[in-house]
C-alpha cells in the first residue's frame, strides 16, 4: 500500500478507494449472520416473533431466513456440493438423526450449548436438539359421538363399540405404535417395536379404514367435513377446525409425541453463529413464547417452568408434561435403525394388498 | 468439387446457419433445464460410489414395483378408454356445428385449464365425498339412502384424472375431424348409405389417426399422474409416482427414486415407438 501511495496521485485514489473496499469488507464480516430455515407459513411466522427476533436482537447478529416444506432433498444436496449455504435447519428429529449418521449434519458439543445440555436426554441426541412438539392424536367428531367419546386405539379398533368411519395416516411413522398400543402394548414399552405384530394389528383394522390421508390439510378437511367420524390427526390440525367452530374434539391420551428439532448442516458456512444460536433459540424463555403464537409446544420442557405460559394454555399443549405422560414418546432412533428403516419399506406392499 | 460454391448452396447455408441460431436459445434452454437434469438423474441410478445396478434389482424383483406398474397402466388404460368414449363426440359436436358454436365448445373444453390440478382434485371431493353436492343430491331425491362411496378409492381417483385429461383426447380428436372433407360424407349418401353407414365406413376411419393421437396422449400423460391420484385415491392407489417420491424419503438417495423414473420414462418411449409404427409422432405431438 506504502509504495502505491507513493507512486503518485493516480495510484493514492485507488489506493484509497481498496482501502475502502478492506474496511467494509471487515464490517460485513464483524456483524455476524446465519441462514435458518423452516417449513414456513403460519408456523415459522410464529418462530419469527417468539423466536428468531429475539434471539437476533440479543445476540446482535442477523438471522437470515428461508423456508421450504421438506429440507431433506435440500440437505442433501446442498452438503453434497461441498458449499452449503443453509447454516440452521429446523426439520423432523428422524432427519437430523439419519443425516447425521450420514455425515450431513454436524455432531454438537453441548459444552458450547448450556441450554440444550440442561435438557432431559430423550429431547436430543449427537446431532440436535428438540425445537416443537407436536402430537399424533385420536380426534373425533362430536356430533358421532356427543358422550362416550373413544379415548385410545383399543377404542378405535373396536369397531362394533364405536361404529363409525375412520382414516390413518398413509405412513408407518405413529401409525404403528398405535397400532401396538390398540393391541396393549403400553406407551413407554413401546421401543423397539414388534413390528410383525403392528402389521397383524393393523390388518385387523384395515378394511374399516376409508381413508389413508397424505397430507395434514387433508385430515383436518376430512374430519371438518364428516367424511370421517373418527382419525389419527396431529393435535395442531384439529384444534385449527375447532376454533373454525366444527364439532371436533381429540384426546392427547395414548398421543404419539413427535419433534423437529435444530441441527446444523456438515461445513455451515458461519458455523460458530450456528451454535450461538442454536442454544439461543433453545432458551426456556424464547421457548414458552412460541405456544402463545401457535398451537404447538415448546421442544424444550423448562419453558413450562418459566411462567409465561399461562396453567390453561398449558394444558392444551402437546408436550406439556401432564400430556406428556399420557404419550408415547417417539423414538427417531429406532425408526432411523435398520429395523426402522424396515419396517417404513414394508408400508407400500402393506397399502396395496 | 468445384472451388465456386453454387450461389444457391451458398444461400441455403445462409439459411440454416440463421434457424440453427433461432432455435439455439430454445435448444440450449431445453438442454439446461431438461436433458441435463434427467441425464444426471438417470446416471445417479446406475452410479452411487461406483457403478451399481442395486436400484434397478430391487425395481425388477420387489412385488411393490411389479403391482404400481400394473396398477398405472390398467388406470390409465381406463382413463383412455373413458376419455375416448367422453370425447369423441364432443369433437364430433365441435366438428359439424357452425364456427361459432365449435369455438364456444372448444373453449369449454380448454377452460379447466386455467384452474390449478390441485384446486380441481379439491373440487371434485367437493362434488363426491359423502356429504358433497352429488350424495345430497341422491338422498334428497330418495334415489339412495346411504351415501355412495364416489371418492377416496380408485373411482374417484379416475373420474378426475378423465376430467384433468379430456382436453388433450378433444383437441387432437378434432383437429383430425376438421381435415376429414364434407363431401365424402355427402358422397357416401348420395350413394344411398344412410347416416349412420356413412359416419362408420367412412368417417370414423378417417378419424381413426386422431383416437390413436389422442389415446397416446391421455394414456402417457396419465402414468405420471401424482397429485390427482393421491388425493381423491384414499391412499389405496400407489401410482409408480407416488413410488418415485417414496423412494426419496426412504432411500435417501436420488438413484433409488429415478431408477423407478427411468423404468416409466423407457415404457413410455416404447410406446411411443410402437405407435409411431402406425402413425407418425408428429400429428400426436405437433397436431399437424
Amino acid at each position: 500500500m506504502m509504495t502505491k501511495l507513493n507512486s503518485g496521485f493516480g495510484y493514492a485514489l485507488l489506493g484509497a478507494s481498496l482501502g475502502a473496499l478492506t474496511l467494509s469488507g471487515t464490517a460485513a464480516n464483524a456483524a455476524e449472520q446465519i441462514t435458518f430455515v423452516s417449513q414456513g407459513g403460519a408456523y415459522q411466522q410464529a418462530q419469527t416473533v417468539a423466536i428468531l427476533d429475539p434471539s437476533a436482537k440479543k445476540l446482535g447478529i442477523t438471522i437470515n431466513q428461508d423456508s421450504i416444506p421438506d429440507a431433506w432433498p435440500a440437505i442433501k444436496t446442498q452438503v453434497g456440493s461441498g458449499k452449503p449455504i443453509w447454516d440452521v435447519v429446523d426439520t423432523p428429529t428422524g432427519y437430523c438423526l439419519r443425516g447425521g449418521e450420514q455425515g450431513l449434519i454436524e455432531k454438537l458439543d453441548f459444552s458450547k450449548i448450556p441450554n440444550a445440555a440442561a435438557m432431559p436426554e430423550a429431547y436430543r441426541n449427537p446431532y440436535s436438539v428438540s425445537y416443537e412438539f407436536y402430537s399424533s392424536v385420536l380426534a373425533y367428531s362430536q356430533k358421532t359421538f356427543p358422550k362416550d367419546a373413544p379415548n385410545s386405539w383399543v377404542d378405535f379398533w373396536d369397531v362394533k363399540k364405536f361404529p363409525g368411519r375412520r382414516a390413518l395416516r398413509n405412513h408407518p411413522i405413529a401409525t404403528l405404535e398405535a397400532a401396538l398400543m390398540a393391541d396393549g402394548v403400553a406407551p413407554d414399552k413401546l421401543y423397539p417395536l414388534d413390528v410383525d405384530r403392528a402389521f397383524k394389528k393393523l390388518e385387523e383394522i384395515k378394511p374399516h379404514i376409508t381413508v389413508w390421508w397424505t397430507s395434514g390439510a387433508q385430515s383436518a378437511q376430512l374430519l371438518n367435513d364428516g367424511e370421517v367420524d373418527m382419525e389419527m390427526a396431529w393435535n395442531g390440525r384439529v384444534s385449527a377446525v375447532a376454533k373454525e367452530g366444527a364439532k371436533v374434539a381429540f384426546t392427547y391420551n395414548q398421543g404419539v409425541l413427535q419433534s423437529t428439532s435444530l441441527c446444523i448442516l456438515k461445513g455451515a458456512p458461519n458455523l460458530e453463529t450456528a451454535v450461538k444460536f442454536l442454544n439461543e433459540a433453545v432458551d426456556p424463555v424464547h421457548q414458552a413464547n412460541l405456544p402463545l403464537h401457535i398451537d404447538y409446544g415448546p421442544g424444550n420442557p423448562k419453558a413450562f417452568e418459566t411462567n409465561v405460559i399461562k396453567p390453561e394454555r398449558a394444558a392444551q399443549l402437546p408436550s406439556e408434561p401432564v400430556n406428556a405422560a399420557k404419550q408415547a414418546l417417539m423414538s427417531y432412533a429406532w425408526w432411523s435403525s435398520p429395523a426402522g428403516e424396515a419396517a417404513e419399506k414394508r408400508w407400500a406392499s402393506f397399502m396395496q394388498k | 468439387m468445384t472451388s465456386t460454391p453454387d450461389p444457391s448452396q451458398k444461400q441455403q447455408r445462409r439459411e440454416h446457419g440463421l434457424m440453427l441460431a433461432l432455435v439455439s436459445p430454445a435448444l440450449l434452454v431445453i438442454l439446461a433445464l431438461i436433458v441435463l437434469p434427467v441425464g444426471w438423474l438417470a446416471w445417479q441410478s446406475i452410479y452411487h460410489d461406483g457403478f451399481t445396478l442395486e436400484n434397478y434389482r430391487r425395481v425388477f424383483t420387489e412385488d411393490i414395483y411389479w403391482r404400481s406398474f400394473a396398477l398405472t397402466f390398467e388406470i390409465s388404460l381406463a382413463v383412455t378408454g373413458i376419455a375416448l368414449l367422453l370425447g369423441y363426440p364432443v369433437a364430433y359436436l365441435a366438428n359439424s356445428v357452425p364456427k361459432g358454436w365449435s369455438i364456444l365448445i372448444l373453449s369449454l373444453v380448454v377452460l379447466p385449464f386455467w384452474t390449478g390440478v390441485l384446486v380441481r382434485a379439491y373440487a371434485w371431493l367437493a362434488l363426491l365425498q359423502r356429504t358433497g353436492v352429488i350424495n345430497q343430491l341422491l338422498r334428497y331425491l330418495d334415489v339412495t339412502s346411504e351415501p355412495l362411496a364416489l371418492v377416496h378409492n380408485t373411482f374417484g381417483a379416475v373420474v378426475a384424472t378423465v376430467h384433468i385429461l379430456l382436453p388433450f383426447m378433444v383437441l387432437p380428436l378434432y383437429a383430425t375431424m376438421q381435415k376429414i372433407p364434407s363431401d365424402l360424407m355427402q358422397a357416401g349418401a348420395s350413394l344411398g348409405a344412410s347416416p349412420s353407414l356413412t359416419f362408420v365406413r367412412v368417417f370414423l376411419p378417417l378419424s381413426l389417426p386422431g383416437v390413436l393421437a389422442g389415446c397416446t396422449m391421455v394414456f402417457v400423460l396419465c402414468l405420471g399422474f401424482y397429485i390427482t391420484p393421491e388425493l381423491l385415491g384414499g391412499g389405496r392407489t400407489v401410482m409408480v409416482s407416488m413410488l418415485v417420491s417414496r423412494n426419496v424419503e426412504l432411500y435417501n438417495q436420488f438413484g433409488a427414486a429415478s431408477a423407478v423414473a427411468v423404468v416409466l420414462l423407457a415404457s413410455v418411449l416404447l410406446i411411443f415407438a410402437v405407435v409411431s409404427r402406425f402413425i407418425s409422432l408428429d400429428r400426436i405431438l405437433g397436431q399437424k
